[in-house]
């Protein structure tokens, strides 16, 4: 039971992260950027259906991963707040992405280790494709950063916009605490400081300033989202729900 | 400079190790390192590759085509340049 509940969320954060990265696609600032960015959603979306199969395999009673995807209601969803945030400007969207692939690179780096063999080899696979991730959005957020005083500005304003959004990664709830018990989930309290690190390296390549953490948002893994989420849910699930059992 | 279009540059793919480098496309960068990460996404994400090179396309100096009657046409009746123009003995193998 609690372990159909961490899989969805991480399948969720997988699903609700690609359907935002989507939103770039035809609206990139250069063609090359939006295949890179089409591209990463496309790795996410790849994790998503993982993490979503397995857990229809454990919930039964006919899930299926597109029923999960589809047909879920926004209070079931949990993921983190952060992936839900609007893509704003391009800074934003790469900050965002900075902060989310520095945390999946250690999340994935330790979930090898998990002693649940399916979420080992999931994480396994998902490594290799945010080690690229990662490469992506830091340059971006150095080449913004350290670029002009235009987008040195722009960069350090999304940085600081995203920031309280960062802080729900590390939280514990009720499941992960569970989880990190009997050896399938990681301590995710012990990814902040080498994430704050990698972070604070970045940024400082970047020249900009590493916000204050203050208060944090959090929410998203007991359901209580953001107002974003029912407009992106909308979007994402439109179909199905218009027209029920529509296959492509 | 004021530089409002990022620089173009062309494209070299290596499908498998031992094979050449081969000619793809193109794709617009601001500097190598954006150009070889833009590769990467444009050209091989159906496993087209092993290796990149990536050369700014101002750096490639190109025949003119209007030459072609000088440079090209001249080997049209030269078959004699070709090893298959001459009788070889029978007794020679493996050429």
């Amino acid at each position: 039971m609690s372990l159909e509940k961490y899989v969805l969320h991480l399948a969720d954060n997988a699903l609700i992260y690609s359907q935002r990265l989507c939103e770039w696609c035809g609206h990139a600032p250069e063609l090359e950027v939006d295949i890179a960015i089409s591209n990463i959603a496309l790795d996410h979306i790849g994790a998503s259906r993982s993490f979503y199969q397995y857990a229809a395999t454990l919930i039964g009673n006919g899930a299926t991963e597109d029923s999960l995807a589809f047909l879920r209601k926004e209070r079931e969803f949990a993921n983190i707040l952060l992936v839900e945030q609007t893509n704003g400007n391009f800074a934003k969207t790469m900050a965002r992405a900075l902060c989310y692939d520095t945390f999946m690179q250690l999340l994935y780096t330790a979930m090898k280790n998990s002693k649940d063999e399916m979420l080992a080899a999931i994480a396994e696979k998902s490594l290799k494709e945010v080690n690229y991730h990662y490469r992506f959005s830091s340059e971006w957020v150095i080449r913004l950063g350290d670029g002009t005083p235009e987008s040195k500005q722009k960069m350090q304003t999304a940085i600081d916009e995203i920031w309280n959004y960062t802080g729900e990664m590390f939280m514990l709830s009720n499941i992960d605490t569970e989880m990190m018990a009997n050896g399938v989930a990681p301590d995710i309290t012990a990814l902040q400081a080498p994430w704050l690190q990698k972070i604070k390296e970045v940024l400082a390549e970047a020249t900009l300033v590493l916000p204050e953490s203050g208060w944090m948002h959090s929410g998203g893994k007991n359901g209580v989202h953001s107002e974003q989420m029912g407009f992106l849910l909308a979007d994402l699930q439109y179909m199905q729900r218009a027209f029920p059992g529509a296959e492509w | 400079m004021q530089q409002n279009e990022w620089l173009l540059w062309e494209v070299f793919v290596r499908s498998k190790a031992g094979l050449d480098h081969k000619h793809v496309g193109s794709i617009h960068a601001s500097d190598a390192a954006m150009a070889i990460e833009n590769a990467r996404d444009v050209y091989t994400r159906r496993q087209e590759g092993v290796s990149i090179w990536v050369v700014e396309s101002n750096q490639i100096h190109a025949s003119n085509p209007a030459d072609a009657e000088s440079f090209y046409e001249p080997m049209n009746d030269k078959v004699y340049r070709h090893p298959t123009f001459y009788d070889l003995p029978d007794e020679l193998k493996h050429m």
